[in-house]
């Protein structure tokens, strides 16, 4: 089949950038939709003109490099999957697709589809942790975790960071990914003593970062490709009106290793 | 051909004892560094999946000051992500007959004598710590109703000693690693580099003193010291163009350290994984694998009679062969991955393979699914299944699962000794990268234990212990040293611009795939590996005279990224096959058609191969010289290992 494809082209992080259009030709219903830009780039580089630059690494959907919009969706028109699993049979010959990168006042774009998400380490590292220092473990069945807890924070943990949910919020807001922290380490009783300092620090860092806040729109649960549910931002705010209740951990001993 | 190689100028360093004793002892014997003094000494990371994350937090614990690099916008995105189906230790919550010199035993067998035994016997003493480790960090592992972790059973096992998180355990425990370095970083304890690739090695005076870095998005070329140097950067299995390994996993990282001294032990020691979802058109860029744990509910057959195209649900039972529960009645569906993968080659060459091309086999759950119900299948592969969905367009709860055998995952890498030192003294190995636990093949599940025995306990015990004996001198990264390979690293970099050939280096990855694969893949011959050795030179030739990389060296430039890693490839991919033809046995993943029994089983030549091959570089990539480790088998006598 052959599309027609209008991708966000923008050399550098200053350059204003603009859309380009490409004829993707010959495309087989069984590539990913990556192996088809693949297809593009090597007939761009054959003609002299810079390939399109987009992340990518795993191709199997899990290591969460990969992700743009394509007409307005982000990672495309298939639920529950990322862009590199999406496969060109979910489209039709003469199909015409716009091709941008993830926006978000938080996501600066590097060049054409690629965007800085290092926002999002900074959330994880601003309590998105159960601390517990390399030999100090117990056995591991010491604790004990009923099932539905544990499958229950696998569902939340399951987040892959790939930044979909902030491309899809009208507010840019970063909070399912946030959140699905929160309720993977909460869910747990190992994560129960930090809990009320981990979702204080997690969303006073999500905001410094300039996410936008949550107002339940629900777009962010509909691209994830993790299908993880809203009820985790719910979770969080729970667990935020109950932390304002409680004294915070001293300044100096959160900064200690 | 027999090689002759140095004997004698390798030593393990292996500590004295017995083994269940060696690691304990050493761990006392090892020098200790003051906490005031930590701080003073700097620890270079390189990598940050599973081995390096682990590595990097738990020195951050320890209060070295520790930089980490990695080429992705987050640590999190490491290949270790994609691991699927779980982890091994030896805890015996099953009570049915593990034991850590049970799981020592089978990892020993498993990697067909090819392994040291020492460090096999650690890694599987360590098994227990790294669980309760990631249970502690928050990992949610599978649970019994009870609230007890649930296990499940693996290749080349025959106790349930598999630790998993549906079909995603190794992004469960890479981001337990991630969290504890985001912890450190936070602490000020690890600074990270993102979006940083490591093009060189840096030796001084002998000793490995720092690395030479792209920052990948502003093309910064920049020098970083460090008292010592630590690789976790992964395996060389994208050497083959197509395998199972994320589309940048590359060897850079430890081919520039074999180019400066460190040896490379075993590169002919390539896994191929046996369920693997099948190649579909030439557009191909890379395989996704469908995770071992499969095996435990599917069963693997094809049809009796070649060339018989009928659609699976038309042949009756009597017309299929389960040729794994035929042939290796004790382990059947479970046979390890080189046995199984070398037996769906097999059916394949005899015309028996199923789907377009016949290059698959089936992988059937109907009766998995007929004895324990659709919802139990999807609540164990759930995710899989919709992987397989997703990709191929088949729902696999009404029709068999297609696979064939991919390249996974690479048992040789740099040699290194006990403490995971290499030949370079301060440079350290760890996890896919060195080759020190799995032999000639590695078990299902093996690899998120080694890297995270690497990386939490055994790195943060042995590099400390050469910190001890070397004192910060300040050595500053405008040191000749530095420069001098920022000039290489520069100049190499002009170099790749430069050419303004005609072919895409993607163009060039895939023939140098297709030779490794046709060449140097699942069964090699003499004929083949020496008409490999002359293509594979002959390729890079053209590639240093054809390549077309475009734009600049000033900001993100994806192709320039590849050229270098390609450039690499082609280099390692002829020390492959130097070592792949000088090893004329067969052994684990290294199949050579000339050293089979009758009936077709892999025959090892212990008088004349029981050694570990580490190559050390000469200047030309063709002519390497061997030494040879001779490996001593105190514990589990080599015999001829059967799974019949």
């Amino acid at each position: 089949m052959n599309l027609t494809l209008h991708v966000w082209r923008q050399k550098s992080p200053a350059d204003p950038g603009r859309f380009a259009t490409y004829q993707a030709r010959n495309i087989s219903p069984h590539m990913s939709f990556l192996e088809m830009l693949d297809v593009v780039n090597e007939e761009l580089i054959a003609r002299g003109e810079a390939p399109i630059a987009f992340e990518h690494d795993c191709r199997e959907g899990i290591c969460g490099s990969c992700g743009f919009m394509i007409n307005g969706v982000a990672h495309g028109p298939r639920r529950g999957t990322t862009v590199c699993q999406l496969h060109m049979r979910m489209f039709k010959d003469g199909d015409v697709l716009w091709i941008e990168p993830w926006r978000a006042r938080a996501f600066p774009v590097i060049k054409d589809l690629v965007v800085d998400r290092s926002a999002l380490d900074r959330i994880i590292q601003a309590g998105g942790y159960i601390t517990a220092p390399t030999g100090s473990a117990p056995d591991a069945n010491a604790v004990l975790v009923p099932k539905e807890d544990a499958d229950r924070a696998f569902d939340a943990a399951a987040c892959i960071g790939c930044g979909a949910c902030v491309a899809a919020c009208p507010n840019a807001s970063a909070m399912l990914f946030t959140a699905a922290k929160v309720a993977h380490l909460g869910l747990l009783p190992q994560g129960q003593p930090e809990r009320w300092d981990r979702v204080r620090g997690m969303v006073a860092a999500h905001d410094r970062e300039g996410f936008g806040n949550c107002t339940n729109i629900g777009e962010c649960e509909a691209v994830c490709p993790k299908e993880i549910s809203i009820e985790v931002i719910a979770r969080l705010n729970r667990d935020l009106i109950k932390a304002s209740f409680r004294r915070p951990r001293p300044a100096r001993a959160a900064a200690a290793v | 051909m027999e090689v002759e190689g140095k004997v004698g100028t390798l030593d393990a360093r292996i500590p004295p004892g017995p083994i269940e004793d060696k690691w304990n002892r050493h761990r006392f014997e090892m020098k200790l560094v003051n906490p005031a003094n930590r701080r003073k000494y700097t620890v270079i990371v390189v990598g940050s999946g599973l081995a390096g994350a682990a590595g990097a937090a738990s020195l951050g614990e320890l209060g070295y000051n520790v930089e980490c690099f990695t080429y992705h916008d987050s640590p999190r995105r490491a290949h270790s992500i994609a691991a699927q189906g779980g982890i091994n230790a030896a805890k015996n919550y099953r009570n049915d007959g593990d034991s850590v010199f049970r799981l020592f035993y089978d990892t020993v067998k498993g990697g067909d004598f090819r392994a040291r035994e020492a460090n096999v016997y650690r890694l599987a003493e360590l098994s227990l710590n790294i669980i309760d480790q990631c249970v502690a960090q928050g990992v949610p592992f599978a649970r019994e109703y009870g609230g007890l972790l649930d296990n499940r059973s693996f290749g080349g096992a025959q106790v349930s000693r598999t630790f998993y998180a549906r079909g995603q355990t190794g992004q469960q425990l890479l981001l337990g690693a991630y969290q504890a370095l985001m912890r450190q970083a936070a602490a000020g304890t690890v600074r990270m580099h993102p979006r940083t690739e490591m093009l060189d090695l840096v030796v001084v005076d002998g000793r490995a003193r720092g690395i030479v870095t792209r920052n990948l998005v502003t093309g910064a070329i920049e020098s970083h010291v460090g008292d010592a140097v630590v690789l976790a950067t992964g395996g060389y299995g994208n050497v083959f163009y197509l395998s199972t390994n994320a589309k940048a996993s590359n060897a850079t990282a430890i081919w520039r350290a074999h180019r400066r001294g460190a040896f490379f032990a075993n590169p002919c020691y390539t896994q191929i994984h046996p369920t693997c979802i099948p190649v579909s058109g030439d557009y191909q860029s890379k395989l996704t694998l469908m995770s071992e744990s499969l095996r435990n509910d599917g069963r693997v057959w094809v049809p009796k009679r070649a060339g018989d195209t009928r659609p699976p649900d038309q042949i009756p039972e009597d017309e299929r062969d389960y040729y794994l529960e035929r042939k290796y009645p004790s382990f059947g569906n479970l046979a390890p991955r080189d046995i199984a993968s070398r037996a769906a080659k097999e059916v394949c060459d005899q015309g028996r393979g199923v789907g377009p091309g016949g290059r698959g086999v089936y992988l059937d759950f109907s009766d998995a699914i007929r004895r324990q119900g659709e919802d139990r299948i999807r609540e164990k592969y759930g995710n899989l299944f919709d992987m397989y969905e997703r990709i191929t367009g088949e729902n696999a709860y009404r029709v068999p699962m297609r696979i064939y055998p991919a390249v996974h995952y690479t048992m040789g890498g740099l040699w290194v000794d006990y403490d995971l030192m290499s030949t370079i003294p301060g440079l350290f190995v760890g996890g896919e990268a060195n080759f020190s636990d799995h032999g000639a093949n590695r078990l299902g599940a093996s690899a998120l234990m080694q890297g995270l025995a690497d990386g939490y306990f055994i790195l943060p015990a042995t590099v400390p212990n050469f910190l001890a004996g070397v004192k910060p001198d300040g050595l500053a990264p405008d040191h000749p040293a530095f420069r001098a390979v920022e000039r290489e690293v520069a100049d190499r970099v002009k170099r790749l611009l430069s050419i303004q050939g005609s072919r895409s280096v993607d163009a060039f990855h895939r023939d140098l795939g297709r030779i490794m694969w046709d060449l140097c893949g699942m069964a090699r011959n003499e004929n083949g590996l020496r008409k490999a050795l002359q293509e594979i030179p002959a390729l890079r030739e053209d590639f240093w005279k054809n390549v077309r990389v475009l734009e600049d060296d000033l900001g993100l430039n994806q192709s320039l990224e590849k050229a270098g890693r390609v450039a690499d490839f082609l280099e390692l991919a002829e020390l492959l096959a130097i070592d792949a033809l000088h090893r004329a046995e067969s052994c684990g993943g290294h199949f050579r058609e000339e050293s089979q029994t009758e009936d077709g089983e892999a025959r090892r030549d212990d008088e004349r191969f029981s050694y570990v091959a580490a190559w050390e570089f000469t200047g030309d990539p063709g002519r390497p010289v061997l030494h040879k480790e001779p490996l001593v088998f105190e514990y589990v006598k080599p015999t001829v290992r059967s799974y019949k």
